[in-house]
């Protein structure tokens, strides 16, 4: 970056008209000069793209044909709601979000309690090493998780035949493939865990020793103090644990070379989408599958703030 | 957190009743066990992974085998190898050379005696229990090294993640400087985009961006990996904005009665007064970049040659389902470079979450 403000050529007639501005327009001035990469990247790459993108669900658009490109109406709108594809990848999807998202939740919760106990020693390693997988490349993380949940040489089945029992066959298996996954997520709590302890750090102390005083036990403590002054960082975690599960990709895609085994289990919408626009080329329906996907994030979302709207407590009143 | 370790620790040095100490002590002790053994459970797959990176392909075949590296023990007699096993005699367990298997009785020798006293034992010797040596394999990362072509991963990983945070970082500094710093008209209402953006799904802008970088020769280039990065992101302009506003307007303010421009306090006030956000934000996005999938996925997943690791690993694991110790040893191998760089930087990453989580 170069010092640009004593580099400019000071000529009497440039140095008038810099003069002749009002202050608060050169201030605007700058300022547009500073935001100007992101104003410029959000036409390019984002503003831009979307309409595109709207454009394109209603064609047929194919990378490799184009110029057989034509205007189809709804016809690709129309065909997602028959798409016996998209409907499996839709229930894949869910089935497996209505176990990640309460596990992850409650394990970044859990791991926050536990990891911000007062009487418990070396908080930081602990914290440090809870956090550390996020740093594991999801594709080499879902390696290892392949293997550890591995029926014959995985870990994780010893451990159950020590106890007498017979493991369930993880990855292959459409049933279990969830909780196999959702294992597999809890090495992506970290940031969650470490945004909940801040949450708690944040409660004021004064609060427990009163509940103390009046005889409330740990659990008391925890529903009527702890959480519902936790809730607006509960509110973001849930928020981003929603979208992140709506764009499960990475391990899906590792897991079986994007084949969506078994049985499309881990056939994602995302996942779908990505087979549909690059794998078959059909990029007109695969833009109609991500505004379906975008449509179905936002509703959850909105449905989400709608439900925290009485819920949420704000300390420092409405924001 | 140092403080509230002492204040606990302080309170066994009060003069309470040894019972209620050692209570307390207990109470503690469990704690920090069940901490322990959770944090471990969570972690032990990555024990699965180093010790299966260092075993042969036929001791996971084989039933009870050791978890660790291990190949099985033998002995020598007359000049032959022979198995050991595990055997009990006479009510002392010894470790024996298998030397003659037979159906209903074997011979053993047993390999520390210079005699070599043949041993004669009634039993069916395939329910022993065979004895095992420590012994790691490094075959298998010398395979994956040079099967994967490593050290090009590497590099390409590299290049990629920090020419893209070199991009990503330069600009969210102007970016979030001029949020933070200057009023302008529709100021609130960019900032509002700014932050909409990172609930935007990337699937919605996807499709147009993949066929223009297509038309402009991009595509199986690392141009579509890098270039977007230079025009800054919400996440890191948020970060780094948040950060700014905390830094006093009476710094800057000196430095313009002493004739200093906005980009002149930028580079002398602003950044050298918010290393740590920006430190947080160059790790970040160097590690969003590195492990990245499926943007290079998209651009790159047929040039082997410009491939970064996430890609060449996934690609390996298709090809090498079947082998487990190279698979772990590939997986090794991937997140080496990241996580220890994260424990020697974990601070300024921790601070960093932080930051962004809460204060939102």
């Amino acid at each position: 970056m170069t010092d640009t403000s004593q580099a400019l050529p000071v000529t009497p007639r440039t140095r008038r008209s810099r003069w002749m501005l009002r202050p608060s327009t050169r201030e605007a001035i700058w300022g547009y000069v500073f935001i100007g990469p992101w104003l410029l990247g959000l036409a390019l790459f984002t503003a831009a793209p979307i309409i595109a993108s709207l454009v394109m669900s209603f064609t047929n658009f194919d990378l490799l044909h184009v110029d057989q490109t034509r205007f189809i109406g709804l016809d690709n709108y129309v065909r997602l709601t028959t798409d016996p594809l998209v409907a499996t990848s839709l229930i894949s999807t869910f089935k497996f979000a209505l176990i990640v998202i309460p596990v992850t939740m409650f394990a970044s919760l859990g791991f926050a309690l536990l990891l911000n106990h007062p009487h418990l020693p070396a908080k930081g390693a602990l914290r440090t090493l809870v956090y550390m997988p996020i740093m594991i490349p999801l594709v080499a993380s879902t390696l290892v998780w392949t293997g550890f949940l591995n029926t014959e040489t995985g870990w994780l089945n010893k451990v159950f035949e020590v106890f007498g029992l017979t493991g369930p066959d993880w990855i292959n298996s459409e049933v279990w493939i969830y909780p196999a996954l959702t294992l597999m997520g809890l090495w992506a709590i970290g940031n969650f865990m470490i945004i909940n302890i801040a949450g708690l750090q944040s409660v004021p102390t004064e609060l427990y020793e009163a509940a103390r005083i009046d005889g409330a036990g740990w659990w008391t403590q925890l529903r009527k103090i702890t959480i519902p002054l936790m809730s607006p960082v509960l509110l973001y975690n849930l928020v981003i644990v929603l979208i992140a599960t709506f764009q499960y990709f990475t391990q899906a895609y590792t897991l079986t070379n994007g084949k969506g085994d078994p049985n499309n289990a881990t056939l994602f919408i995302n996942l779908e989408l990505f087979r549909e626009a690059f794998v078959f080329s059909r990029m007109g329906y695969g833009a109609a599958i991500a505004w379906l996907l975008f449509a179905i994030v936002l509703l959850l979302t909105l449905a989400l703030f709608a439900f925290a709207r009485k819920r949420v407590y704000y300390a420092g009143g409405d924001r | 957190m140092s403080a509230s370790t002492r204040t606990s620790e302080s309170s066994f040095s009060d003069r309470s009743p040894v019972a209620r100490s050692y209570k307390r002590y207990l109470a503690k002790a469990s704690l920090v066990m069940f901490a322990v053994i959770i944090v471990s459970a969570l972690l032990s797959p990555l024990l699965y992974m180093v010790t299966t990176s260092f075993q042969q392909p036929s001791q996971i075949a084989t039933a009870g085998a050791p978890i660790w590296p291990a190949t099985p023990d033998v002995g020598t007699f007359e000049g032959n190898e022979y198995p050991i096993f595990t055997v009990t005699i006479d009510g002392a367990t010894r470790q024996l050379m298998l030397i003659e298997p037979g159906r209903e009785s074997s011979v053993f020798v047993d390999p520390s005696d210079p005699n070599a006293t043949r041993i004669e034992w009634q039993g069916r010797w395939r329910t022993l229990e065979q004895s095992w040596r420590f012994s790691p394999l490094f075959e298998n990362y010398t395979t994956v090294w040079s099967q994967l072509n490593f050290p090009r991963l590497l590099t390409n990983t590299f290049g990629i993640a920090a020419l893209s945070t070199l991009g990503a970082v330069l600009s969210s500094i102007l970016v979030a400087y001029g949020f933070a710093r200057f009023r302008f008209p529709g100021r609130n209402v960019f900032f509002f985009i700014l932050l909409g953006t990172i609930i935007l799904p990337t699937q919605v802008t996807l499709l147009p961006q993949y066929v223009i970088f297509t038309w402009l020769g991009w595509n199986g280039t690392w141009l579509p990996l890098i270039v977007p990065h230079f025009f800054a992101n919400a996440f890191n302009v948020f970060l780094l904005r948040q950060y700014f506003m905390t830094i006093p307007r009476e710094l800057d303010e000196s430095a313009m009665i002493d004739g200093a421009g906005p980009f002149r306090i930028l580079r002398s006030i602003i950044v050298p007064q918010s290393i740590p956000a920006i430190t947080a934000v160059t790790l970040f996005h160097f590690f969003w970049a590195w492990n990245d999938f499926f943007v290079p996925l998209l651009y790159l997943g047929n040039k082997p040659e410009l491939q970064p690791l996430s890609i060449g690993i996934q690609q390996y694991n298709a090809l090498y389902a079947s082998q487990p110790t190279l698979i772990q040893a590939s997986a090794v191998l991937a997140m080496i470079v990241p996580v220890f760089i994260f424990f020697i930087a974990q601070r300024a990453f921790m601070r960093g979450v932080v930051v962004t989580g809460v204060d939102k």
